[in-house]
């Protein structure tokens, strides 16, 4: 046979669906070598043990949260927790409302606290501190004695923010034994009486702050560092330099002017002013209250005190992540058991096989050696899968969830039902009489419309499930979608070609009785055979069955093409009884 | 077998074996209308849905491996920490033991945690926790809700233009809708658990029945491309036809499509108990067979019935049944 356009065109799909493989291949190849790919798709935490939280974030004063501010909140998240020393967090976004936080292992509380841990900081000026317990109430001051202000507070550090109601709430608070139930959060206009906790070498510490003078969202950045010496030489303690943002420099820097007197007026008489100092505010707790020995021009003031390396990278990554205000609230918190996620990731490969195998057993029962095509193109599109899922493991981090899995299982079904379309195409060709190469054509040309339209049913599908998927169900509508995009290709770069390819040969072209295309075994008696004979009178279609008869009149009305030109012929040589027809 | 499938194929293929599907739509419709209206009256009166704990909100442990499946044991463990309690316990599949409760504090999960390791004697690594705060459930539903609607939409754009015509587009969705309530009648009667496995199942199945729907109806379309010229069948004849040419695919579509999901039911339920396997393989299980007979029953015969009336095409028919009449004399 002579080399003809689909035959060529074929081979050169082929070629083409060859070089994809070898390019992603060698893709993924690449990521393995360079150390950061792996062969194997990275395994989401359901299926590898680990614990997932769904948080809520909550921004102060507004219900709703915006898209920057989520995001704000996933890198506060992110931080928080690589901070704390827990590897391989995942920390991601979902639906545009939620934050989901998957870890491997059991978090201990301290991590789980840290994670919801409202970040709520702000700089406020000491007006006075005191003793940490609480004064008892036989020797609390007389009402008639409070301390009332003489005038209007001139500044944040002024002591006339010190009303009764203050100087009360002062005395009756317990700082050695704090309570632990969550209060309203302050309002930063107004002084705050709180706490500093104590710490293994500092004692508690109980305070009156005036209001906010500095934001904790003004922090550009905050490092730790080893204080430099006088000659520029590396002392052996810590501190802590944070960089304010323009707007708060110069607000920074008119309250350290003032701050500075008190230090410096103190320093003259060998005594201490509580009211040079500025006390950092996270969540309404005081987390350090320095004093300020310097008026800080440039936005950059450095913490210096009794820091360790680690309580001064506590300090700074407290300033730096716990800038933003911004709560969160367990929505829902699964943690899974490695030995279940083990269970269940075999299980599903296991149900996976099933169904592979259950899906084979049927096309080739269904198609004969045609279902051997369905088999490599199921095989094909397999890889295909694979190999994405695991590039985008690599690059994008995405991680196969049990949902995945699932996903991956039924769309084997979804795949092979796409040949189904096709191959039931070529067959009805073969069923008009076409001879194989030409049906093949034929029926891909329409099947090729009906396999576009139903995958783009698929798709769409799959896109709205991904990006209204709650919980962990996501990963399903993803390899959904993945693999419908698969199917197309291997439907139009593999399959198709492959028939092509093979009508040609003499297997399938002759219509082999296992060849799945055989016009005996579906009943259809073509026109002509290949070598252009001709079907004799005497071939006539198979009888009908006695409980069919009362279809046999609809049927002589219901022929096709092929029947109808036999039928006329019929009519002409007078051997067969035909029904006229006008059109 | 094969080759009387194969044959079977031919036959509806040219029509020497036929199934009355348009002429018999009445009986379809009745049986489609009680089927709807019994799947909306049963959750009614039944109180709703089965709702899975990410719904209801609570506390849930699995605990896999387990040597005994004695229910009290776990009910003992999760007593001793929070008397008042009410824990529910049940053996889920095999071994693994499924603990819900109310909602507990951090502290509580620990303990009953640390209670259920002793209590079934397994590691600490084989207790599963699950915890769903109260509002979840809200999210997750009103997700749910518009993934339902915003999928329905763009089903019906797209069907719009592919089919290009309306009538066409309105029998694919009315399909589907009959799918959708039935199948989540199935839920209702049968109190299967309604977590969001089970409706991203379900939405899944939706997409599965416009699926099927849109590969009947383009051979349909294909049949009747010509119809006005044509007396040799009237349009709902043609339509009949061409569910019958395409039975033998849907019946093949369907088997493939169902039988990787059945796997997935099978070891998923049998082996693991409840979880995302289980639930998303339940729905698309019932929701394929479902899908697959709306598209043949209700969408097919709705399509016929909706344009029988165009003046064309009751025109055409008279000629048919002229011609018809004719023939016989």
């Amino acid at each position: 046979m002579a080399r003809t356009g689909p035959k060529n065109s074929a081979r050169r799909v082929l070629t083409w669906l060859g070089a994809i493989f070898v390019v992603l291949t060698a893709v993924l190849a690449g990521g393995v070598v360079t150390g950061n790919a792996s062969w194997a798709p990275k395994l989401a935490l359901d299926l590898e043990g680990g614990t997932q939280m769904i948080l809520a974030p909550r921004v102060e004063g507004s219900s709703e949260i915006n898209e920057e501010q989520l995001n704000q909140a996933v890198a506060i998240i992110r931080q928080r927790v690589d901070g704390s020393g827990v590897a391989e967090a995942e920390i991601s976004t979902q639906s545009g409302r939620n934050v989901v936080v998957s870890l491997p292992g059991t978090p201990s509380k301290e991590t789980r606290d840290l994670i919801q841990a409202s970040a709520d900081m702000n700089f406020r000026p000491v007006i006075t501190y005191g003793d940490p317990a609480a004064v008892p109430v036989e020797s609390r001051t007389p009402d008639d004695q409070l301390n009332k202000p003489t005038a209007e507070p001139a500044n944040a550090s002024d002591v006339n923010w010190i009303t009764p109601e203050v100087q009360k709430e002062f005395e009756a608070l317990d700082c050695v034994n704090p309570s632990t139930e969550r209060r309203e959060r302050s309002d930063p206009a107004k002084p705050l009486v709180t706490c500093e906790a104590a710490t293994s070498t500092t004692p508690a510490i109980k305070y009156i702050l005036g209001p906010v003078e500095v934001r904790g969202q003004d922090i550009s950045d905050s490092t730790f560092s080893q204080v430099q010496g006088a000659q520029g030489s590396v002392t052996n303690s810590w501190g802590v330099n944070i960089v304010f943002n323009a707007d708060a420099t110069e607000k920074f820097k008119a309250v350290t002017e003032r701050l500075n007197q008190y230090y410096v007026a103190a320093q003259a008489q060998g005594t201490d002013d509580p009211k040079s100092q500025f006390a950092i505010v996270l969540d309404d707790k005081v987390i350090s209250a320095p004093r300020s020995l310097a008026v800080i021009t440039d936005g950059r003031p450095q913490i210096t005190g009794n820091f360790t390396q680690a309580s001064a990278k506590a300090l700074s990554d407290q300033l730096r992540y716990g800038a933003l205000p911004i709560s969160f609230e367990i929505q829902s918190q699964e943690q899974i058991s490695a030995t279940l996620g083990g269970d269940q990731l075999r299980l599903g490969l296991l149900a996976g096989m099933i169904g592979l195998f259950l899906v084979v057993v049927y096309s080739l029962f269904q198609y004969r050696a045609l279902g051997l095509v369905t088999i490599a193109s199921l095989v094909v599109a397999g890889v295909l899968t694979y190999l994405a899922i695991a590039i985008l493991g690599w690059t994008e981090n995405y991680r196969l969830s049990l949902a995945g899995v699932a996903g991956l299982i039924v769309a084997i079904g979804q795949t092979a039902d796409s040949f189904i379309v096709y191959f039931e195409r070529i067959r009805d060709e073969l069923r008009e009489g076409r001879g194989l190469v030409s049906a093949v054509e034929n029926g891909w040309k329409r099947a090729k419309r009906t396999v576009l339209a139903s995958k783009a049913v698929n798709l769409l599908a799959a896109l709205v499930l991904y990006f209204v998927a709650v919980g962990n169900v996501r990963g399903f509508a993803f390899t959904l979608g993945l693999t419908a995009l698969a199917d197309l290709l291997v439907v139009f770069m593999f399959t198709h070609p492959m028939l092509q390819v093979l009508a040609r040969t003499k297997f399938f072209g002759e219509g082999h009785r296992f060849s799945g295309l055989s016009p005996d075994r579906l009943g259809a008696i073509p026109l002509y055979r290949g070598a252009g004979r001709l079907r004799t009178p005497d071939e006539k279609p198979t009888p009908v069955r006695a409980r069919n008869t009362g279809a046999v009149a609809e049927a002589e009305r219901r022929m096709t093409i092929a029947e109808r030109r036999l039928a006329e012929k019929g009519q002409l040589t007078g051997s067969s009884k035909a029904t006229k027809e006008e059109k | 077998m094969t080759t009387s499938f194969a044959t079977f194929g031919h036959e509806l293929y040219t029509g020497k074996r036929s199934y009355n599907f348009v002429n018999s739509k009445k009986i379809w419709f009745i049986i489609a209308a009680v089927a709807v209206a019994l799947s909306i009256l049963i959750p009614v009166a039944k109180g709703g849905f089965n709702l899975g704990i990410e719904f209801r909100g609570g506390s849930e442990f699995t605990v896999s491996n387990v040597s005994t499946t004695d229910a009290s044991l776990g009910e003992k463990a999760v007593h001793d920490v929070v008397p008042g309690a009410i824990p529910r316990v049940a053996n889920v599949a095999g071994n693994t033991m499924r603990i819900q409760t109310d909602q507990l504090t951090d502290d509580e999960t620990n303990r009953i945690k640390d209670a259920l390791t002793s209590a079934y004697g397994v590691t600490e690594n084989e207790v599963t926790s699950n915890f769903v705060g109260p509002t979840w459930g809200q999210d997750v539903t009103r997700q749910a809700l518009i993934g339902l609607v915003v999928f329905v939409g763009l089903a019906a754009v797209l069907m719009a233009l592919y089919f290009r015509t309306w009538k066409m587009s309105l029998s694919a969705l009315v399909g589907m809708l009959v799918t959708m309530f039935t199948t989540a009648g199935v839920y209702a009667l049968s109190d299967f658990e309604v977590t969001p496995s089970a409706i991203i199942g379900f939405l899944t199945v939706l997409s599965y029945s416009l699926y099927d729907t849109v590969v009947v109806f383009d051979k349909i379309r294909e049949n009747t491309a010509d119809i006005s010229t044509s007396t040799r069948r009237t349009f709902g004849e043609e339509v009949n036809l061409a569910v019958n040419q395409t039975l033998v695919r849907s019946i093949n579509t369907m088997m493939v499509a169902v039988l990787p999901v059945a796997a997935i039911l099978f070891i998923g339920a049998g082996l693991l108990g409840a979880g995302t396997l289980r639930d998303l393989s339940l729905a698309l299980f019932v929701g394929i067979l479902i899908g697959t007979a709306a598209t043949i029953f209700i969408a097919a015969p709705l399509y016929a019935w909706l344009r029988q009336g165009e003046p064309d095409l009751v025109k055409q028919a008279k000629k048919v049944s002229h011609r018809r009449a004719e023939a016989t004399v």
